[in-house]
């Protein structure tokens, strides 16, 4: 495709436009530039692609369905929506998707130890079970704050052989979690690979991730059009960093007819400043390797997001996310913490789904665009993760008993 | 040849290694900032490294990050630093390099960081998280102004990236001289002696040993290998704890040092 939006970005620098980069201490451009050639090599090789496909089909449980959410779209009486079901990937989310392919990445460049970061713990998670599959010796840093969260995620990773570091520097949340694995891996980076989770970071992470998240969007596409006959009308995606975004996005892209919509955290609302909705409410800046919209005050500081959901409570936006925002290729908009809350309940109710709060964000989002659209036009959804780990949360902020 | 090579080939001239201190601006409170650095001036220093406090300080151990911590409950600011050196900017002769990281020097802008700088009388800039690749805006708009922009190289550089860096670095070469984060180290690789033989053939200006560095002793045997040190976590610490006198005793390893290595 001559004039293919897709694959135009990033450029051999790591850019996205303007977006992207890498902003990185010294000690970390070798391990980033090997990462970059080792990476290049391995998705040229089909010993490797097709090690990556079996994982995925036999142990992640891929493909994953496109379902028809019939309920849903009559309880909405808008616009049929279809559920891309990540949450039934192996250990509850999309995030399996990327941890199993960087995992194998780690082991084909003779890495033996991987260090990653988590916020609601799903990546965590998702590194720890690839790491036990993989024979590889794991720490995950997180947040305190995210500890007292998501106890039970902790206690899942401990379960799967993982160390568990909690950080109690700055907001002891995600950003912090992740200047923790930054730094343990500037110490470790000889013999340690970092299996960033989002979209995010420096150049090549933002495209590592995106092209292991890929196969969400390339599964949708072969399956709507084997559904319906056609492609759909808007597809939407929540995003923190962006990585089950980028991952469902990036193979509409090209797809002029395809409206793609991403549906930021706005916490307790974006006037409130209390929010992780960097494209509505941040400005340009560089965070963790990337110059990226970013929730900053005057003087530059980074400032905390806030999110009843433990996975988008991050202040930056992945680069390729900026720029398709930039060039107005996606539109951004924003779901508050109750909004989420009740796309929670209504997804439950109307179709036996319970949502993460993360995907809830999405279905939120999803409620008020069908309405707005005709019975004939068709939404697709990327239900990133399953709610389970959630339902503490939920309980709490509903007011019921803890 | 800038000011800031200048101070530092003027040690090595004069039969010492160059000596540059880190301190977090505003540590203690933005008005200890003035006597801290003529202190530092008093004791002969070669430089000074002036740090800047972040909220996400990536590269920096648990002591600078924590002196950072308080510095920005003091409310410390890039621009509240530049606009304290510039309040006493005649009473500094000593070579001044702001250490910040990034983020900061973009919502300050660009251009009118550059004039604050000047007006501060700084003649070097540090930024951890601009490598190489990611340098050319930062030369481009502070090197006409007489602003030095230095480039690190770590351990884990490669030979033909290390002479890129070395050619591009101004002032001096920060070598980096452990895999990691700022902090005090018992020890140091084994390897490090070739690592800087390289280093130094490689580069047209001087090189200078960062990271790790906190004790009179290690600054005799990092400085044999380099033309001078820089220290930042022991003169935090020292700062913090007011104790000048281990200050005086780092300052005083530095002294010499050319004459006993050549031996």
């Amino acid at each position: 495709m001559a004039n293919s939006i897709a694959n135009s970005v990033p450029t051999k620098e790591g850019r996205y436009g303007k977006f992207g980069g890498q902003f990185v201490p010294e000690t970390l451009m070798t391990a980033l530039l090997e990462l970059e050639t080792a990476y290049d090599e391995a998705m040229n090789d089909q010993a490797f692609t097709e090690e990556l496909a079996y994982y995925l089909q036999q142990y992640v449980g891929r493909e994953t369905p496109l379902y028809y959410a019939e309920n849903l779209t009559k309880e909405l009486g808008g616009a049929k929506v279809y559920l891309k079901r990540e949450d039934l990937n192996h250990t509850g989310a999309h995030k399996i998707n990327n941890a199993i392919g960087q995992a194998l990445l780690a082991k084909r460049m003779g890495k033996k130890k991987i260090v990653a970061e988590t916020g609601a713990g799903q990546h965590g998670v998702a590194t720890a079970t690839a790491c036990a599959l993989l024979n590889l010796e794991c720490v995950v840093f997180m947040g305190a704050e995210d500890i007292k969260r998501q106890q039970l995620n902790v206690f899942r990773m401990e379960l799967l052989g993982t160390k568990v570091e909690s950080v109690e520097t700055g907001s002891k949340t995600l950003k912090d979690a992740v200047n923790a694995a930054l730094r343990y891996w500037v110490t470790n980076v000889e013999d340690t690979h970092y299996i960033l989770g989002s979209a995010l970071g420096p150049h090549p992470f933002p495209k590592i991730v995106r092209d292991f998240q890929r196969v969400i969007g390339v599964e949708t596409r072969e399956q709507i059009l084997n559904k319906e006959g056609r492609l759909p009308d808007a597809v939407v995606a929540c995003i923190g960093g962006g990585s089950n975004a980028i991952g469902m996005f990036h193979p509409f892209v090209d797809d002029e007819t395809v409206a793609l919509y991403g549906v930021e955290a706005a916490g307790s609302g974006i006037e409130t400043g209390k929010h992780a909705a960097a494209i509505a409410g941040g400005q340009l800046g560089v965070l963790h390797g990337a110059y990226m919209y970013l929730l900053q005050d005057e003087n530059g500081f980074v400032q905390e997001a806030h999110s009843i959901s433990a996975g988008l409570d991050y202040p930056g936006k992945g680069p390729e996310h900026c720029y398709l925002h930039d060039i107005g290729r996606v539109q951004f908009d924003s779901i508050t913490d109750s909004e989420a809350l009740e796309g929670l309940q209504l997804l439950s109710k109307t179709e036996g789904i319970l949502p993460a709060l993360e995907s809830s964000h999405a279905i939120a989002y999803t409620a008020k665009l069908a309405k707005t659209m005709s019975t004939d036009d068709i939404i697709v959804v990327c239900l990133s993760g399953r709610g389970d780990k959630d339902v503490h949360t939920v309980r709490k902020a509903l007011g019921g008993e803890v | 040849m800038t000011k800031l090579q200048q101070a530092i080939e003027q040690t090595k001239i004069a039969g010492n290694k160059a000596f540059v201190p880190y301190i977090m601006a505003g540590d203690g409170g933005l008005e200890t900032l003035k006597p801290t650095i003529l202190k530092l001036q008093e004791m002969g220093v070669t430089a000074i490294e002036v740090g800047i406090p972040f909220t996400d300080p990536v590269a920096d151990g648990p002591t600078i990050e924590q002196a950072g911590e308080r510095a920005l409950a003091e409310g410390v600011t890039l621009r509240k630093v530049l606009a304290v050196l510039a309040s006493f900017r005649g009473e500094i002769q000593v070579p001044l390099v702001v250490m910040t990281y990034f983020n900061p020097v973009l919502a300050f802008g660009l251009e009118a960081f550059a004039k604050a700088c000047v007006a501060g009388g700084v003649k070097g800039l540090i930024v951890p998280d601009v490598p190489l690749e990611e340098s050319e805006i930062l030369r481009d708009t502070l090197n006409s102004r007489g602003i030095d922009i230095v480039q690190l190289v770590s351990l884990t550089s490669p030979p033909e990236r290390i002479a890129r860096i070395a050619a591009a670095s101004q002032g001096f070469v920060y070598a980096v001289t452990v895999n990691g984060i700022t902090g005090a180290r018992a020890s140091f690789a084994d390897d490090l002696h070739d690592h800087f033989a390289r280093l130094r053939e490689a580069s047209q200006i001087p090189v200078l040993a960062g990271f790790g560095i906190s004790t009179p002793e290690q600054v005799v045997s990092m400085g044999a290998l380099s033309d001078g040190v820089i220290v930042g976590s022991a003169i935090v610490t020292a700062l913090h704890e007011g104790n000048l006198e281990k200050i005086e005793a780092l300052v005083s390893a530095s002294k010499g040092v050319f004459q006993k290595s050549t031996l």
